[in-house]
């Protein structure tokens, strides 16, 4: 099995918070990681040093062989070619209808005919259980509609990697259950290799082929469900049990 | 000594955020430029803020305009009724309004109406992540949102220059010739006699510096915001205020030169 994301020492400071402190992760290709950790712990920041929205201080990410740490924005856009994102509160243009923003990479990226991309973008939204909200505006969606707008978005293009910023945050159990599901199916049916940050333990081992737990800067456990449910690794023991004792502090 | 210390130590501090500041709205300006050329031109999304920016100010670029006019014939001929010159009214106005009040209070309306919105719509997509996304979705930011914005501002506010121009004499006009009775012959013929063609273009290559200020302003505030809410609101108060001080600052020395 290749890895298709490499992550070797990532260092962030945001000010005198030392958010990343040598962080060291591979991630497989073709299957679902999960990176898991307590709320402000980092694990967004990680993800967004994977597609380079932010820098790291020190430290290098590999996408596919090639280092992103160093590249020039032309360089950079062709490797963000590979990757879709789901962002934390689905991130859909305001301005735009629904049809609008899953069109949106298509448009910008290819030189796809209006119909083709009419037929991909109603595509993409069956994909994830929505026929017919093309015109809506994304003030008009729920936040599970919302969430799976932007799923479609993110898949939009087809990309190797997507990347999930906390999917399942904010919605309601039968709600979790359903993006879980899309998840586990547009991770099968597109044959993609997603990126999941979530401290939603249930949802952890349901969609995970492969789980990390970030803790203080740093991966403390790496391994599949199994191994994490049966580790003896005191952070995960309380972080799994939600025991408000042990090395995780309340701040 | 450890107060002056304190209050030098804070005057420098703050000094050197403003240079820093500066520096980013000018490193922002080179990049608009450098996207500004590259194809292809997002035409849609630039008529798009041509129309927020210039068509629908239209209406209070008009009132502010007329008013001034009107305001200017009345107080000038107060003051040019004190030694009987009351015919120089007319060119009193049009030279104001051509020279400084049209180009100055078209781009401080715009400021209010269409800079501050720039900034929070700019800074509400920065906080919600949807500039983030555009990144991701390999579209350059600075071309899909701030290079229309500033096509339009540095456009548009010129254009309501000439309409504030136009209303201002015509509120001259009215207030000099129908209510203060000066006879109308003399007042148009003063404004030709005086006011030059350059004084016109200058005022629009000023309007022109205006809408650039705005816009960039107005963009370079919402792009920096963070925050959450709070942040949108205090961006947008930012953008207006250093929008509209560096208006009058400027203003000040494009007078100089051109005049």
């Amino acid at each position: 099995m290749t890895n298709i994301i490499k992550i070797a020492d990532l260092h962030k400071s945001f000010g005198e918070q030392k958010v990343l402190d040598g962080v060291n992760l591979e991630i497989e290709e073709g299957k679902t990681t999960v990176i898991i950790g307590r709320s402000g712990g980092g694990k967004s920041v990680l993800l967004k040093h994977v597609i380079r929205l932010l820098k790291p201080d020190s430290g290098h990410v590999f996408i596919d062989g090639t280092d992103i740490t160093g590249l020039n924005d032309k360089d950079l856009n062709e490797i963000r070619k590979k990757f879709g994102m789901l962002f934390q509160e689905a991130a859909l243009f305001d301005s735009m209808t629904v049809g609008g923003n899953v069109a949106f990479p298509l448009k910008e990226q290819t030189k796809l005919k209006d119909s083709e991309i009419k037929e991909i973008v109603a595509d993409r939204l069956k994909a994830v259980g929505l026929i017919g909200v093309e015109d809506k505006m994304p003030s008009e969606l729920s936040g599970g509609m919302k969430k799976r707008v932007g799923l479609a978005r993110a898949i939009a293009m087809h990309p190797q990697i997507v990347l999930f910023d906390e999917p399942t945050t904010g919605l309601d159990p039968i709600m979790t259950e359903a993006i879980n599901d899309l998840i586990i199916d547009t991770q099968k049916n597109f044959n993609l290799t997603s990126v999941v940050i979530s401290h939603d333990v249930e949802s952890i081992f349901k969609v995970g082929h492969k789980i990390a737990m970030l803790h203080e800067g740093k991966i403390v456990e790496y391994g599949t469900p199994e191994e994490i449910r049966g580790s003896k690794n005191p952070v995960l023991v309380q972080f799994l049990s939600g025991n408000t004792e042990g090395p995780i502090k309340i701040i | 000594m450890n107060k002056v210390s304190t209050a030098i130590d804070n005057l420098g501090r703050t000094v050197l955020q403003n240079v820093e500041e500066m520096g980013k709205i000018l490193l922002l300006f080179i990049s608009v430029l450098s996207w500004m050329v590259r194809p292809p031109l997002k035409l849609r999304n630039i008529f798009k803020q041509m129309e927020f920016v210039g068509v629908k100010s239209i209406f209070v670029v008009v009132l502010t305009g007329t008013f001034t006019g009107m305001v200017m014939a009345l107080q000038g001929y107060y003051g040019f009724r004190m030694f009987s010159a009351e015919s120089l009214v007319g060119s009193t106005v049009a030279l104001g309004m051509t020279r400084e009040l049209g180009p100055v209070l078209t781009s401080l309306m715009v400021t209010a109406r269409a800079g501050s919105a720039m900034a929070a719509e700019l800074g509400t997509m920065q906080v919600t992540e949807q500039i983030d996304a555009l990144h991701v979705m390999a579209a350059n930011p600075v071309k899909h949102l701030i290079v229309p914005r500033v096509i339009a501002g540095v456009v548009m506010v010129p254009v309501l220059t000439i309409v504030s121009d136009f209303v201002g004499i015509l509120g001259g006009y009215f207030v000099g010739v129908v209510i203060l009775n000066i006879n109308s012959g003399i007042f148009v013929k003063n404004i030709t006699r005086i006011v030059d063609l350059d004084d016109i273009y200058n005022g629009l290559i000023k309007a022109a510096v205006f809408g650039l200020i705005l816009s960039l302003i107005g963009c370079y505030k919402g792009f920096n915001t963070t925050g959450g809410a709070e942040g949108v609101g205090k961006a947008t108060t930012e953008a207006v205020v250093l929008a509209s001080v560096s208006i009058l600052v400027s203003d000040y020395f494009l007078t100089a030169i051109m005049f």
